[in-house]
């Protein structure tokens, strides 16, 4: 991947800068110019959102042929997750064993290496996500609760 | 708007040709279609070429020309257009020929799609097949082309039922259809069993859920329906051709079960036509993975919602089956190559309407259907071709 391919994506990949469209309050993730629900209408009513970056897990995998940089990996688990302003992501769950990883899990955005061009390349960054730890109270509490630890 | 037909048809072997170039397999495929459809280099109006990657894949862009050079016609001039649609980028070529015939600017058009994937490292060719995908936001966090379609696999499962008994009898049913088929690149039966007990590669897709990546190439000759019965005995004619687009990542549809754009493109093509589901005799599905087969079927309307798991199981679409499916082995053992695959489809589909399909012909086929698609289905096309 190009140097400034990658610069140019830094805030997006770092601070998971997304879009708001103020007109029908759909978050969008990685960040549109135009709503996809709104098209034109949606011209000038499009907001930077920075997402919390806590969510559930809507669908996974374990991956046992790895993409390409990422051999070091396998088996690694793979998840589409709905982040709680409502935008979805792919991304991979790290830090718990892949047998582990279940749809409905709650999860929270981690800052990760992502991939490096050579051993003495550049080191490229994103965002991956991990369990959040259970938690004891009821159901409803549970996000407010996140957002506190957080 | 006139009508058009497909008047010659080509194809080579599939499979791990390591004595064959990108542009040898064009060729191949060209030639036999050319001289299938009896034309000569003199009739043709304008060559359109199906290829997905010859970039990464060959380290050659600018494929047009290179296939039109070596398929002689650089010297008399012919335009070539390279078309570019991840794994549709066959189905696309053909329904970019057919509009330009069907629209009057030109009569005859050969439409060639080829890949060559072997020159390169598995891991090379699997990471290009991904570029299907959304690169940026699906391929770079670590998510595997196969790995979005166990997602997707998943989710039927959990809304339909759908078993990994289901899945399986998908991949051994393409692939003793391709026993049948000398072209292919798989030309032996699998059991079930066999599917279901290879490698994991996504959890739950096996190693035999999965398409091979493939050498190949593939061709057909249009012809203005008026001209058509200049060249051919048997002309089979385009009745139908629909294309749609979605979201080129999966996590931005609202349900992984489905790829809506196929729906669409069905609609599309059975509207124009003015046929429905149900008068399809023979179908060439794209099965990429085993899962891409249940949903197309699905999509398309040739199995209820969450049913074509069971019809696959019961036998319905396999040979001698009320609708076969992929009766050319499919992609998944006639083999892969994303470029030729559309177009491939159409081969399979007009030897099987012309009744020149061998031990694998449908008896009595009259109405075939192509679904060719791109990525997770960001891309669907569909055509339907009907013997006159």
């Amino acid at each position: 991947m190009g140097v400034p391919r990658f610069w140019r994506e830094m805030p997006v990949r770092y601070n998971l800068i997304g879009s708001h469209c103020t007109g029908c309050d759909m978050y969008h993730y990685p960040p549109r110019a135009m709503c996809s629900s709104c098209h034109r209408e949606s011209l000038g009513k499009m907001e930077e959102h920075q997402f919390a970056g806590t969510g559930q897990i809507v669908a996974c995998t374990v991956v046992y042929q790895p993409q390409q940089g990422y051999e070091m990996h396998g088996p690694y688990p793979m998840a589409m997750i709905e982040m709680d302003e409502g935008a979805r992501i792919t991304a991979q769950i790290v830090d718990v064993a892949p047998e582990m990883v279940k749809r409905g899990m709650r999860v929270k955005a981690v800052f990760r290496k992502l991939g490096e061009d050579s051993e003495s390349g550049i080191i490229y960054y994103g965002t991956k996500f991990t369990p959040v730890e259970e938690l004891e109270p009821e159901e409803e509490e549970s996000a407010d609760s996140v957002e506190a630890e957080l | 708007m006139r009508d058009v037909s497909i008047i010659g048809a080509g194809i080579t072997k599939f499979g791990e040709l390591w004595d064959k170039s990108l542009r040898e397999l064009g060729l191949m495929a060209g030639l036999e279609a050319i001289q299938d459809a009896g034309i000569s280099s003199s009739d043709i109006d304008a060559l359109y070429v199906g290829n997905m990657a010859a970039g990464s894949l060959v380290q050659q862009e600018h494929v047009s020309a290179l296939i039109a050079d070596y398929c002689a016609m650089a010297g008399a001039h012919v335009p070539s257009t390279r078309i570019e649609g991840a794994s549709a980028s066959g189905g696309l070529a053909l329904r970019q020929a057919y509009m330009a015939v069907a629209g009057g600017f030109i009569d005859v058009a050969v439409v060639g799609g080829a890949e060559k994937m072997t020159d390169v490292s598995d891991s090379e060719s699997a990471h290009t097949l991904s570029m299907g995908a959304d690169e940026e936001w699906e391929s770079q966090q670590g998510a595997t082309f196969a790995s979005l379609h166990a997602m997707m696999a998943q989710a039927h499962m959990t809304e339909f039922g759908t078993t990994r008994e289901m899945l399986s009898a998908v991949a051994s049913k393409n692939h003793g259809h391709a026993a049948l088929n000398p072209q292919a690149q798989f030309p032996f039966p699998i059991k079930p069993e066999a599917v279901s007990s290879s490698g994991l590669v996504s959890d739950p897709l096996r190693m035999l859920d999965c398409a091979p990546q493939s050498d190949g190439g593939a061709a057909v000759v249009l012809c203005a329906s008026d001209r058509a019965k200049e060249f051919s005995k048997k002309p089979i004619s385009i009745i139908g051709s629909g294309q749609a687009s979605d979201t080129l990542s999966l996590h931005h549809r609202a349900s992984l079960s489905r790829m809506p754009a196929i729906a669409v493109a069905a609609e599309r093509a059975f509207a124009q036509a003015g046929r429905k589901p149900a008068d399809v005799s023979v179908a060439e599905i794209h099965d990429n993975f085993t899962i891409s087969e249940l949903i197309a079927l699905e999509e398309i309307g040739l199995a209820e919602r969450g049913s074509a798991g069971q019809l696959t199981l019961d036998g319905t679409t396999a040979l001698g089956g009320a609708i076969p499916v992929n009766t050319g082995g499919g992609l998944k053992a006639r083999g892969h190559p994303p470029g030729a695959t559309g177009v491939a489809q159409a081969v399979e589909i007009v030897q099987q309407l012309r009744g020149s399909a061998g031990e694998r012909q449908v008896k009595g086929a009259t109405l075939g259907l192509l679904e060719n698609h791109g990525g997770t289905g960001a891309t669907a096309v569909v055509h339907l071709l009907e013997v006159n």
